[in-house]
């Protein structure tokens, strides 16, 4: 008997349980999964969770109920990976020897990494919204909020999912509007990149958003440290932004485990092949989702995509063919503009988001990078086929892993 | 499009960054760096080396990258390329600038 391990049980490691137990041959292969948390959480919503759009049941299952029966599922803190040895060490110092190991352990957010971010502030009127937590502290306060100035801030990137920073504010826009005090907020973007949005079709297309809404908008600032005792955050040329509520992004790390076993870059990612998913180190070592340094959206459709394409690299690997370099870095992202609209984005390692029409060529009906409702509907349909679609590995239909050109005005592009 | 830099015509997109990268050489840089306003100083082409470096890896560029590279701390790097140091230092060295999905 082989072993397939499988180390992270989010939508990545899920997907891929679910994709190699329909796959590998039973009696050749043991599949294993191993996480430390009972609880599955379906992040996209913790962008909803503070302004009460979702509940707290929403967005939280027991992650076992997404694993087929056939694979083995151990809930335990990871302590080691010995690449050396091919075995993985768990905290209880069980061991798990394998023949092919899948890193699925995701990334986090580490406001240690800013002097200051991490302060007796916390949660008063410092907040995240990446972790459960964090997105349920900032809705309590929400309630409660008289108004002031909201800073939302990405720290440094790559962040899992780019755009929430900016949907978020668009969303608190739309929040204390319906609340009647939007006259009472004043809300700023602060970002280390050099603007909102940086692609340059995107910025044509959208920057009408932030004026139309009123969002000021603060660039190149990169955080030095949060002034937590004078609610002010300042960056390394020394510009300061104050606030009475920030809402930030903090530092996106991978696991600690990889930092432990030697296996990641500055930020613990995994090196990995961006077109096959290997591991660049060890050739039995794969990688999926924000686990990996892919240059590439840290997002659940990337890592679904990669999924399909991995799980195929997988069964070459195991018949000794040589592997597919077929990731193309497709994403596929609605982004919600607040008052019951949203965009949405398709692209991939080499083409930026465009105009067009999705997934059917001339028809959609869904729009690329344009406002509608429809696209809002997707997106708030998209919590249903997460956990009864994409979790269990089913294709989503007329979405392929690679990127379609069909129906996008390329045209523009230069 | 394209742009007489160092006369010679290079291939640029919308914001001025270069296409690609195979145009680029010392003179380009000197020419992109003083219509920055930045005369190129050894300390300028020892963070340009690094930047290159770190593209032709196909890894992320970041202020912590910059804080851990061994090369410049973080004061030097804003001395150096005064403004949004990253997207001045990512322009000259002839590599894109960095991006978020859009």
């Amino acid at each position: 008997m082989k072993n397939v391990v499988i180390l992270g049980a989010g939508t990545s490691g899920t997907m891929m349980a679910n994709h190699l137990e329909s796959t590998l041959p039973k009696k050749e292969w043991k599949i294993t999964i191993v996480d430390q948390y009972k609880t599955h959480y379906y992040q996209p919503g913790f962008l909803f969770l503070p302004f009460d759009i979702y509940t707290t049941k929403q967005v939280k299952k027991k992650g076992a109920k997404f694993l087929p029966k056939g694979v083995n599922y151990i809930q335990e803190k990871i302590d080691l990976i010995i690449p050396e040895k091919n075995k993985v060490v768990l905290a209880d110092n069980r061991e798990l020897p394998y023949d092919i190991l899948i890193v699925a352990t995701g990334t986090k957010t580490v406001p240690e990494e800013i002097e200051g971010m991490m302060s007796p502030k916390w949660y008063k009127n410092v907040f995240d919204f990446y972790t459960y937590e964090g997105a349920k502290a900032l809705r309590d306060k929400f309630r409660t909020w008289e108004g002031g100035k909201l800073v939302v801030h990405i720290t440094e990137m790559p962040i899992k999912c780019p755009v929430a920073p900016l949907e978020f504010a668009f969303l608190a826009d739309s929040y204390f509007k319906n609340k009647g005090m939007r006259d009472k907020v004043d809300i700023t973007f602060v970002t280390p990149l050099d603007g909102a949005f940086t692609k340059p079709r995107a910025t044509e297309a959208l920057h009408y958003l932030l004026e139309e809404k009123n969002i000021k908008e603060v660039t190149d600032f990169n955080i030095e440290r949060v002034d937590y005792e004078n609610n002010k955050i300042i960056d390394y040329a020394d510009t300061e932004v104050e606030y009475d509520l920030l809402v930030t992004v903090p530092t996106n790390m991978g696991d600690p485990l990889l930092e432990r076993s030697g296996l990641g870059d500055d930020l613990n990612y995994i090196p990995t092949d961006k077109a096959t998913l290997q591991s660049t180190d060890h050739e039995n070592i794969f990688a999926i989702g924000d686990a990996t340094n892919l240059p590439a959206s840290k997002a659940g459709s990337v890592a679904h995509f990669e999924a399909e394409i991995l799980t195929e690299n997988i069964l070459r690997y195991i018949n000794g063919e040589e592997l597919k370099e077929e990731f193309d870095g497709h994403a596929n992202c609605f982004i919600e503009t607040g008052g019951g609209k949203a965009l949405l984005i398709d692209f991939n390692y080499t083409t930026e988001p465009v105009e067009g029409t999705f997934p059917f060529p001339g028809v959609g009906p869904l729009k690329l990078l344009k406002e509608s409702r429809m696209n809002h509907m997707g997106k708030l349909a998209f919590r249903w086929i997460y956990w009864n679609m994409l979790l269990k590995g089913v294709p989503i239909p007329f979405v392929d892993a690679q990127m379609s050109e069909k129906g996008k005005q390329l045209e523009k592009v230069k | 499009m394209k742009k007489i830099i160092a006369d010679r015509e290079i291939d640029v997109n919308e914001e001025g960054y270069l296409v690609d990268f195979k145009q680029w050489d010392k003179e380009v840089c000197r020419s992109l760096a003083e219509e920055e306003g930045i005369s190129m100083t050894e300390r300028h082409w020892d963070v340009i080396e690094y930047l290159q470096d770190k593209h032709q890896k196909e890894e992320p560029l970041s202020i912590r990258g910059i804080k851990k590279s061994g090369v410049i701390n973080i004061k030097e790097f804003y001395s150096l390329f005064p403004g949004g140091p990253l997207k001045k230092s990512t322009l000259i060295a002839g590599i894109p600038k960095p991006k978020s999905c859009i």
